[in-house]
C-alpha cells in the first residue's frame, strides 16, 4: 500500500476526480499557481488548467454562491474556504441556500457542492485563523459534515462527499496535512456516516474528532501502561452521525470521553454526550467526560494558546476520570 | 414557447398576448391581496403590482434552456417564466399541487423544469447562482443564458457586489436585471444609496449597462434581447437597468406610512404597464372587458385548484432534506 501524506491524500482525491469527470472542478481563493494556502492543491493547475482550477477573488460569498449556482446546474464542483473562520463569510450561501434549495423547491434541486476548509490551532494563527466550527454547520438540516483524521479517510471520504448529491462541508485539520499514512492503491470511497473504530479496548471509549484522533491514540498508548484498555472511535462523518457504532461502542466500555479541539460548550462532543447518555444509560458506569477548548477566542501567545485547546495529557486525565484513577 | 431566434423586438401580433399575460399577473396577485386579507393564505406576501411590464418583457425575451434566479416579490416572475396560475396559486396555499409542493411558500416559488432557480427570501441571495449557473453553461460549451432578477435595495449587499465581479472577471453568459422600484421595503433609495444611477455599480466592474423603461413591455424586451444576445455569443454579462414603480406596499397590508398617499394613486394614473400596453394597442372597452373576464376566471380557477388541493401529511416535513 502507497503512503500519502493527508495533504497528499487530499489533492488525490481531487486530481483523480478531475481526470474521471468533467463535471468537476475546483474553484477557491490562491488554489491555482499557488496551490492553495495549505498548498494541497499544488501543482494540479498545471494538469487541469484554469478552467478547472479556478482561482477567484477574495470573495467567500460568491465563491460559496457560485459554486452553488454551477451544482444546481449539474457540475460538482469543490469549493475551497482557506480557512474555516471565513466559512463566517460563505454562511448565507451554505446555510440559507445550499442546505435549503432541495427542501424549498419541494425536491426538485440537486446541490452536489462541497465547501472543502481547514482550521486547527497549534501554530499561533490568533483568534481568525484556526477556529474549529464545525458545530456551526452541524445544526443546520440540509448540510452532511465530514471531519477526517488520517490520510486514507480523507482521500476516501472526500471521493464520497464529490459523488454525494448533497452540499457538503469537508473539514480538514491544518496540523494534520503532513501527517503520513498508508492508503489503497485504489481510491475506496469511504460511505458518509460510518464511524471508524481506530483501537478497540475495554474500558473507555473515547470518541475524538480531528486532531483529537491523534491525541487520543496517544492518550490510549499511555494509559494501556498503567492497566486501562480505551478504544478510540472516530465519527469521520458528524453528519450524518454513525450512532449505532458509538452507543454500541460504549455499551462495551461502559464508559466514555468525548474529545474535539473546538470550543467545549455548545460543542460538538454535547451532542455525542446526550446521544450516548440516552442511548447506553443503564451501560454507563461513570459520567461520560468531555474534552475539549477552554472558552475563549484562540490567542496569539504560545504559551495562552497551548492553554486554550486540548491536548493528549486532557484526554488521559479524562479517561483516568471515568475510571477514578489517580494519578 | 416557441423558439424565436433573431428576434430583436416585439412583433404587433405579439403585443395582444403580452397584454393578456401581465394582465394575467395583476389579477393574480390583486386575488391573492384578496384572498390573503381574508385570512386565507399563510405567512406573508409581496406583491408586485406595477411591475408587470417588467417579468412579461424579460422572461418572453428568453430562450429555452435559458434560467433565471428571483426575488421575494416573484409571482409575476414565475407566471412569466411559464408555470401555471394554478400551481403557483397551490403554492401559496402550501398545498402538494405546488410549484414548489408546499415547501417554499411565496418567497421560495421554484420550477426548474422551465428554468426557474428559484425565488429567494434573501435580498441578493440569487444572485451568485446566476453567475455560477452561467459559469457552468461556460465551461459546458451550452448556448444558455443564467439571468438574475432583484432589487435596488439589493445593489447594497455584498452578494450584488461579488457576483458581479466574478461575473464580469470570468465573462459568463450572465444578466443581471434591476427592477428598480426605489424603495427598499420601506426605504427610498436616496436614504439607502448615495448615487442616483444604480448602474453605475455595474459599470464600475466594466460590465456592460443597458436602460430602459421598466413600465414600457417592448423596451424591456427589445433591451433583454440585447443583452441576452451579448452575453450568449460570449461577450460577457450585461447589466439591465429598469426603471419601474410599484403601487403596492412592501408587502400586503402595508400601512405605507413611508409615502405620500395619493403618491401610488398618482403613479397609476400615469405609468401603469398594462394601460400603456393597453392604449398603445387601441383596444376598446368592451374587448379589455372580455379578455378581463377571461383572465378573472382563469385566476378564479386557480383559487379552486388551490383550494381543492391536497394537504401535505406533517411527517412530509421531513422529507426532501437530503437527496
Amino acid at each position: 500500500m502507497p503512503e500519502l501524506t493527508y495533504r497528499e491524500a487530499v489533492r488525490d482525491a481531487l486530481s483523480q476526480a478531475l481526470r474521471q469527470d468533467e463535471d468537476v472542478f475546483l474553484m477557491g481563493e490562491d488554489i491555482g499557481e499557488m496551490g492553495g494556502s495549505m498548498g494541497v492543491t499544488h501543482g494540479l493547475l498545471d494538469e487541469f488548467g484554469p478552467e478547472r482550477v479556478r482561482n477567484t477573488p477574495i470573495s467567500e460569498m460568491a465563491l460559496a454562491g457560485a459554486a452553488i449556482g454551477a451544482a444546481m446546474q449539474g457540475m460538482r464542483p469543490v469549493a475551497e474556504i482557506m480557512y474555516e473562520d471565513f466559512m463566517t463569510l460563505a454562511s448565507e450561501q451554505i446555510v440559507n441556500q445550499a442546505a435549503k434549495a432541495r427542501y424549498m423547491s419541494g425536491g426538485q434541486l440537486t446541490v452536489p457542492v462541497v465547501f472543502r476548509t481547514q482550521g486547527g490551532a497549534g501554530w499561533s494563527p490568533g483568534a481568525q485563523h484556526a477556529q474549529q466550527l464545525e458545530s456551526w454547520f452541524v445544526h443546520v438540516p440540509g448540510l452532511k459534515v465530514v471531519f477526517a483524521s488520517t490520510p486514507e479517510d480523507v482521500r476516501g471520504l472526500l471521493w464520497s462527499a464529490i459523488y454525494d448529491d448533497n452540499p457538503i462541508v469537508f473539514f480538514e485539520h491544518r496540523t494534520l496535512y503532513g501527517i503520513k499514512g498508508h492508503v489503497p492503491e485504489e481510491i475506496e470511497p469511504i460511505p458518509l456516516g460510518k464511524a471508524r473504530v481506530h483501537r478497540e479496548g475495554e474500558d473507555v471509549t473515547v470518541v475524538a474528532t480531528g486532531r483529537l484522533v491523534h491525541e487520543a491514540l496517544h492518550a490510549a498508548e499511555e494509559a494501556e501502561k498503567e492497566g486501562v484498555s480505551v478504544e478510540v472511535v472516530d465519527p469521520r462523518t458528524l453528519q450524518p452521525l454513525d450512532e449505532e457504532t458509538l452507543v454500541a461502542s460504549v455499551r462495551k466500555t461502559n464508559r466514555a470521553v468525548v474529545a474535539h479541539e473546538a470550543v467545549t460548550r455548545m460543542g460538538f462532543g454535547a451532542e455525542v454526550a446526550s446521544v450516548l447518555q440516552y442511548q447506553a444509560f443503564d451501560w454507563l458506569d461513570a459520567p461520560i467526560e468531555r474534552v475539549g477548548a477552554r472558552f475563549a477566542p484562540l490567542p496569539f501567545a504560545p504559551v495562552m494558546e497551548a492553554f486554550v485547546v486540548p491536548h493528549m495529557e486532557d484526554v488521559l486525565a479524562a479517561v483516568y476520570r471515568t475510571v477514578n484513577k489517580k494519578i | 414557447m416557441a423558439k424565436v431566434e433573431h428576434k430583436t423586438s416585439l412583433a404587433k401580433s405579439d403585443l395582444p398576448d403580452v397584454l393578456r399575460e401581465m394582465l394575467l399577473i395583476r389579477r393574480f396577485e390583486e386575488k391573492v391581496e384578496e384572498r390573503f386579507r381574508a385570512g386565507e393564505l399563510p405567512g406573508f406576501l409581496h406583491v408586485a403590482i406595477g411591475q408587470e411590464a417588467c417579468a412579461v418583457g424579460v422572461c418572453r425575451a428568453l430562450e429555452d434552456g435559458d434560467v433565471i434566479s428571483s426575488t421575494h416579490r416573484a409571482h409575476g416572475h414565475t407566471l412569466a417564466k411559464g408555470t401555471h396560475p394554478n400551481e403557483l396559486m397551490a403554492e401559496l396555499y402550501g398545498k402538494q399541487e405546488g410549484c414548489s409542493h408546499g415547501y417554499g411558500g411565496s418567497m421560495h416559488l421554484y420550477d426548474i423544469e422551465r428554468g426557474n432557480m428559484g425565488a429567494n427570501a434573501v435580498i441578493g441571495g440569487g444572485l451568485p447562482h446566476v453567475t455560477g449557473a452561467a459559469l457552468a453553461f461556460k465551461m459546458r460549451g451550452e448556448p444558455r443564458v443564467a439571468l438574475a432578477f432583484f432589487g435596488d435595495g439589493a445593489t447594497n449587499i455584498g452578494t450584488f457586489h461579488e457576483a458581479l465581479n466574478m461575473a464580469q472577471l470570468w465573462q459568463v453568459p450572465a444578466v443581471f436585471v434591476l427592477e428598480d422600484n426605489k424603495w427598499a421595503e420601506s426605504t427610498p433609495e436616496s436614504q439607502h444609496s448615495p448615487i442616483r444611477d444604480l448602474s453605475e455599480r455595474a459599470k464600475a466592474f466594466g460590465m456592460k449597462a443597458l436602460k430602459a423603461d421598466g413600465q414600457d413591455v417592448e423596451a424591456v424586451y427589445k433591451t433583454t434581447r440585447k443583452a441576452l444576445e451579448h452575453a450568449r455569443s460570449g461577450e460577457g454579462p450585461v447589466f439591465v437597468h429598469l426603471d419601474t414603480v410599484r403601487f403596492s406596499g412592501h408587502y400586503i397590508g402595508d400601512p405605507q406610512v413611508y409615502r405620500p398617499k395619493d403618491q401610488a394613486r398618482e403613479l397609476r394614473e400615469t405609468r401603469d404597464p398594462i394601460v400603456l400596453l393597453r392604449e398603445k394597442l387601441g383596444l376598446g372597452d368592451d374587448e379589455f372587458a372580455e379578455l378581463d373576464a377571461e383572465i378573472t376566471e382563469l385566476v378564479e380557477a386557480s383559487v379552486e385548484f388551490a383550494k381543492a388541493g391536497t394537504d401535505p401529511a406533517p411527517e412530509d416535513a421531513l422529507r426532501n432534506i437530503y437527496a
